[in-house]
C-alpha cells in the first residue's frame, strides 16, 4: 500500500557515523523467507523504534543481530568491519547486546543482584576463583554507578520484579562496554511509573552514545523516547519515519492498508447481549473496565505481550481469577471456579499455544485427529463410558469436511498436520457442541494465509453464538472481528475505529 | 518462530504411514520383537529341555510371574497418567502382613480379610494421591517416601517379627489366630488342577485394565491426563481425580497381589516382596515395547512379565545359577528400552 516509502525514505540514519548498518539481509526457514533485503542502520546516540506486525521478520532480524540465528545473505557491518557473529557472546564481544523480554533468564533464584550482575565476568575467568561478597558487592555497585541507577544489591533475584530484571540485564551489558542495545519489547511487562522510570535511564544512555534498537508495538513507549521509527513487512523495511513520527501512517505501512473497521456496522450490533462483564479489575491495581458482547458478534482483544489478553480470558474460562467486578452470561450471575463449570455454562476456550494447551504427544493415545476433537466430549458422545461406536470418527468427518482441514483421515495423528490444520481442528473440537461463548487465544500462532482464511470463515460463520478473539497483531484483529477493543496494562478500552483517522494511540497493536 | 517447528512436525512421517516396504517391515519386527522372541525362547527352552513345554510347567511360570503382572498394570496405570508409584513393593508386602495379622492376631476369616486388605491398599493409593495431587509433592518423591514410610510401619505392630501362627505379641500374649484354609487357596488352588487361582486373577486384572485403559472414556482421559495434563484440564476434566483413581487403583493391585503372596507363602514375612516394585517396573517398561506403542499399556505390561518369566524359567532349568537371575533381567530390559527407543529413532 504504500510502496513510495522504500524509495522516497532512506533507510539509514542521517548521521553519517552510522554505528550499525545491514545490507540486502535474508534468511529463508524452509520455503518461507522470515528476510527478504532487509537492509537499515543505526547511528550512536540514537534510539531507533523496529515496528513490524507478527511474522514481519523482526524477530530474525534480532536474532541474526544478536548471534542466534546466522544469515543466509547480505551484510552487517559495525564501524564499517563486517559483523557475523555465530553466539550471543561474539555478538556481545563486537558491543551489540540483547535485552529479551523473558527477563526469568538473566538469573536465576538463590543468586543475589550482585551475583547476577557479576555472572559473566564469573564465567569468563576474569575473577579469582575465590571471591568474597564485599568484593561481588563493590564491583556491583561500581557496575549500577557507571549505567546510573540503583537496584537493590543484597536481594535475592527471584524476588526483583520485571523492570528491575530488565535493569540488570541492561547494566551488564553497559558493563560489557555495549555500544547498542536491542531491547525486544521492554515495556510489554511494566507498569506505567516502571516505563517512565526505562525511558529516563534509556534517554540518558541516549545522551551518552549508546545506540538502541527498541522493539515495540506500543505507540505511547514510542512517542517518548524514539529517535526514528523503521517498520517490517514481509521480511523487509519497508517504512522510515523521521521525528515528530507519524504513528499512524506507521501502523498503515505495518499492516499494509488504511486502518478501519474490518466490517463496521453489521447486524451483530442488534443482537442480544450474551456476555457482560461489569466494574472488572484484572489486577488489583488495574483501572477498572466494562465489556459486553452480543449474540453473533466476533469481538477481537489486541494489546502488546503481557497487556492482560490472556489474563482475561483465563478469568473467563476460570482458569484464572478476577481481583474484582462480576460477570453474567445470558443474563444470569456467571462465576465459573473451572474450566469444567465453564463448559457446562456453555463458554468454551481454544487456550494460546494449541502443542501446549491443546494437543496429545505423538504416539500417546488421543493423538489423533478424532480424539483431538472429541476430548472435551467424552462423556456427552460415550454416555455409557465405553469407546464404542463411531461417533468421534463421524464427527471428525464432518469437521474435516465442514473446516477443510487437510488430513488423511480422522485417525491421522494430529502431528502429521500443518499447524493451520492442527488450529482447524482444535476449532473444531469447541464447535463440535454447540456454546453460547468461544474464546480464542491466540487463534492465528503459526498459521499459514490459506489456513487462516478458512479459519476466519468458520468464525464468523456462526451467529448462534459471539466470540472473543484475543491477538497481539492487528492486522488479524481487522481482519477477523466486527468490533476492536485494546487492552493495556490489564484495562480494556475500545478502539476508535469509526473515525476517519484513527488515534494512533487506539491501536498500539 | 513456531511456524518453523510446524514445517518440520508437518514432516515427520506418520507411524501408520506408507513408508518404504523396508521401513514397514523394521515396524513389524518391532511391533511384533517381544513376541517372536517369546516363541523363539520357548522353542529353544523346549529343543534344550522337553519337560520346558509340560502344561504344568508353564502355569508355574504364569503362577510365578502374576503377582509382578499385578503389580506392573498398576505402574501402568500410574504411567499412563504420567506418574510413577514407587510404593507398590512396599504396599504388597505390607499388605502380607496385613493380611497375616488379620488372621492370626485379629482372628479374621478369608472374607473379612481380602476386602480390608485391599481397602488397605486403596487407601495407601488415596493417600499418595492426596500427597501428590493436593501437595504437589513430584510423584517419584511422594512415593518413595511412601515405600519408606511402609517398610517402617509394617515392623511395628510386631515388633519387627515375622508373622506366623503361634506369633508372642509385643504384650507377651501368644496370638490365638490362624490362617484361614480358604485363604491359602487364593494361592495354592489350582482350578480343575491345572490353573491356579492366582493365574486366573492376572487375566482378569489384565482384561478389565486393559478394556478400562484402551476402550472407555476414562481410560482415554487417563491417558490425555499423562499426555498433556494441560490440554485436559482445559478440556473440563478434572485431572485431579483422574490421577487419585490410578494411584488408588495401583495400591489396590499392589494389595491384591501381596494377598496373593502371603495366600501361596501361608505367614506374614518381614522380608517379603524384595524385588517386586523392580520386577514390576521392568515389566511395564518392557510393555512399552510391546506391539510397538512406545507408551504405557496393560497387555504389553502382562506379556513383559510373561517375557520375563519364561527366560528365568528355563535359564533355570538349564541350570544357570540363581544369583545371574537380575542380570537376565537388566539384560531384557536393557534390549528392549534399546529397541523401542534406539530403533524407533531410527526408523520413526
Amino acid at each position: 500500500m504504500h510502496p513510495n516509502f522504500a524509495s522516497r525514505l532512506p533507510f539509514t540514519s542521517s548521521s553519517s557515523m552510522s554505528l550499525l548498518s545491514v545490507e540486502n539481509l535474508t534468511r529463508s526457514f524452509g520455503t518461507t523467507r522470515a528476510l527478504s533485503g532487509a537492509s537499515l542502520s543505526i547511528a550512536r546516540g540514537e534510539i531507533v523504534a523496529l515496528m513490524g506486525a507478527n511474522g514481519a521478520g523482526k524477530s530474525t532480524l534480532v536474532k541474526i543481530l544478536s548471534g542466534v540465528l546466522s544469515a543466509d545473505d547480505g551484510e552487517v557491518t559495525i564501524d564499517g568491519r563486517p559483523f557475523a557473529p555465530r553466539t550471543p557472546a561474539q555478538a556481545a564481544a563486537r558491543g551489540i547486546v540483547t535485552v529479551h523480554q523473558s527477563t526469568d533468564l538473566v538469573g536465576a533464584p538463590g543468586l543475589t543482584v550482585a551475583d547476577v550482575l557479576l555472572l559473566n565476568r564469573f564465567a569468563d575467568r576474569s575473577q579469582p576463583i575465590f571471591v568474597s561478597r564485599g568484593a561481588i558487592r563493590v564491583q556491583a555497585k561500581a557496575m549500577l554507578d557507571a549505567a546510573g541507577f540503583e537496584l537493590p544489591l543484597d536481594r535475592d533475584f527471584a524476588d526483583l520484579g520485571a523492570a528491575d530484571r530488565q535493569l540488570v540485564a541492561i547494566a551488564r551489558a553497559l558493563s560489557n562496554k555495549a555500544d547498542m542495545l536491542i531491547l525486544d519489547e521492554p515495556t510489554a511487562s511494566l507498569s506505567i511509573g516502571e516505563s517512565q522510570r526505562l525511558f529516563e535511564i534509556l534517554l540518558r544512555l541516549r545522551a551518552q552514545g549508546l545506540a538502541v534498537l527498541y522493539i515495540s508495538h506500543r505507540t505511547a513507549d514510542l512517542q517518548a523516547i524514539a529517535d526514528r521509527a523503521l517498520v517490517m513487512r514481509g521480511g523487509r523495511v519497508v517504512g522510515a519515519f523521521e521525528r515528530p513520527i507519524d504513528f499512524s501512517a506507521a501502523i498503515e505501512t505495518m499492516i499494509g492498508r488504511k486502518l478501519e473497521a474490518a466490517r463496521p456496522d453489521v447486524g451483530a450490533q442488534n443482537g442480544r447481549v450474551i456476555f457482560e462483564m461489569a466494574n472488572i479489575k484484572l489486577l488489583a491495581t488495574s483501572t477498572p473496565f466494562d465489556l459486553s458482547i452480543r449474540e453473533g458478534e466476533v469481538v477481537a482483544i489486541t494489546g502488546v505481550l503481557g497487556a492482560g489478553k490472556s489474563r482475561l480470558l483465563s478469568a473467563i474460562f476460570g482458569t484464572g481469577t478476577l481481583a474484582s467486578g462480576t460477570m453474567a452470561l445470558d443474563g444470569q450471575p456467571y462465576q465459573p471456579n473451572g474450566p469444567a463449570a465453564a463448559i457446562a455454562a456453555g463458554i468454551v476456550m481454544a487456550a494460546e499455544d494449541r502443542h501446549h494447551s491443546s494437543l496429545m504427544p505423538p504416539s500417546w493415545p488421543g493423538n489423533s485427529v478424532a480424539a483431538t476433537i472429541s476430548l472435551p466430549h467424552l462423556s456427552k458422545w460415550y454416555p455409557q463410558g465405553f469407546l464404542w461406536g463411531n461417533r468421534e470418527t463421524r464427527e471428525a468427518e464432518q469437521a474435516i469436511k465442514r473446516l477443510r482441514i487437510k488430513t488423511s483421515g480422522p485417525d491421522a495423528s494430529i502431528w502429521t498436520l500443518s499447524g493451520g490444520n492442527q488450529q482447524k481442528t482444535v476449532l473444531a473440537r469447541w464447535e463440535a457442541e454447540p456454546s453460547r461463548l468461544l474464546l480464542l487465544d491466540e487463534p492465528f500462532q503459526g498459521v499459514d494465509v490459506g489456513a487462516r482464511q478458512d479459519i476466519i470463515e468458520a468464525i464468523r460463520g456462526r451467529s448462534d453464538r459471539a466470540t472473543l478473539i484475543a491477538t497481539s497483531d492487528p492486522e488479524e484483529a481487522f481482519e477477523v472481528a466486527d468490533r476492536i477493543l485494546v487492552i493495556d496494562h490489564h484495562s480494556v478500552r475500545p478502539a476508535q475505529v469509526h473515525e476517519d483517522k484513527p488515534a494512533a494511540e487506539g491501536i498500539p497493536a | 518462530m513456531s511456524s518453523i517447528q510446524d514445517e518440520t512436525i508437518g514432516e515427520t512421517p506418520s507411524p501408520q504411514g506408507t513408508g518404504p516396504f523396508l521401513s514397514r517391515v523394521a515396524a513389524v519386527i518391532r511391533s511384533g520383537a517381544v513376541f517372536l522372541l517369546l516363541i523363539a525362547l520357548v522353542i529353544g527352552f523346549t529343543a534344550a529341555q522337553p519337560a520346558f513345554i509340560n502344561i504344568n510347567n508353564l502355569m508355574s511360570i504364569l503362577q510365578a510371574v502374576s503377582v509382578v503382572a499385578i503389580l506392573g498394570a498398576g505402574v501402568t496405570v500410574t504411567l499412563a497418567v504420567g506418574g510413577f508409584d514407587l510404593s507398590i513393593g512396599a504396599v504388597a508386602a505390607s499388605s502380607v502382613m496385613a493380611a497375616s495379622y488379620a488372621m492370626i492376631v485379629l482372628g479374621l476369616d478369608a472374607f473379612a480379610t481380602v476386602p480390608l486388605v485391599l481397602a488397605f491398599g486403596a487407601l495407601i493409593g488415596l493417600l499418595n494421591a492426596f500427597v501428590i495431587v493436593r501437595l504437589k509433592v513430584p510423584d517419584l518423591l511422594a512415593t518413595l517416601s511412601m515405600m519408606f514410610l511402609l517398610s517402617g510401619l509394617q515392623l511395628i505392630p510386631t515388633a519387627g517379627r515375622s508373622i506366623s501362627a503361634g506369633l508372642i505379641l509385643p504384650d507377651g500374649s501368644t496370638a490365638s489366630g490362624l490362617y484361614d484354609p480358604r485363604f491359602l487357596l487364593i494361592g495354592r488352588y489350582s482350578i480343575a488342577g491345572t490353573v491356579p487361582v492366582a493365574v486366573v486373577l492376572m487375566i482378569l486384572v489384565a482384561l478389565v485394565l486393559y478394556v478400562l485403559t484402551e476402550r472407555t472414556r476414562i481410560g482415554r482421559l487417563l491417558f490425555a491426563t499423562g499426555g498433556n495434563e494441560v490440554a485436559t484440564r482445559l478440556a473440563g476434566a478434572s485431572t485431579t481425580r483422574l490421577k487419585t483413581l490410578a494411584y488408588v487403583i495401583s495400591g489396590t493391585l499392589a494389595s491384591l497381589g501381596g494377598i496373593i503372596v502371603a495366600a501361596r507363602v501361608g505367614r506374614g514375612d518381614v522380608s517379603s516382596g524384595g524385588s517386586l516394585l523392580m520386577d514390576a517396573v521392568a515389566a511395564s517398561l518392557i510393555g512399552f515395547t510391546v506391539m510397538g506403542l512406545r507408551r504405557p499399556n496393560v497387555l504389553g505390561t502382562i506379556v513383559g512379565a510373561v517375557f520375563v518369566g519364561v527366560l528365568l524359567n528355563g535359564l533355570t532349568m538349564l541350570n544357570a545359577p540363581y544369583y545371574t537371575q537380575d542380570f537376565v533381567k537388566g539384560a531384557v530390559l536393557a534390549g528392549a528400552l534399546a529397541l523401542t527407543y534406539g530403533l524407533g529413532r531410527t526408523n520413526p
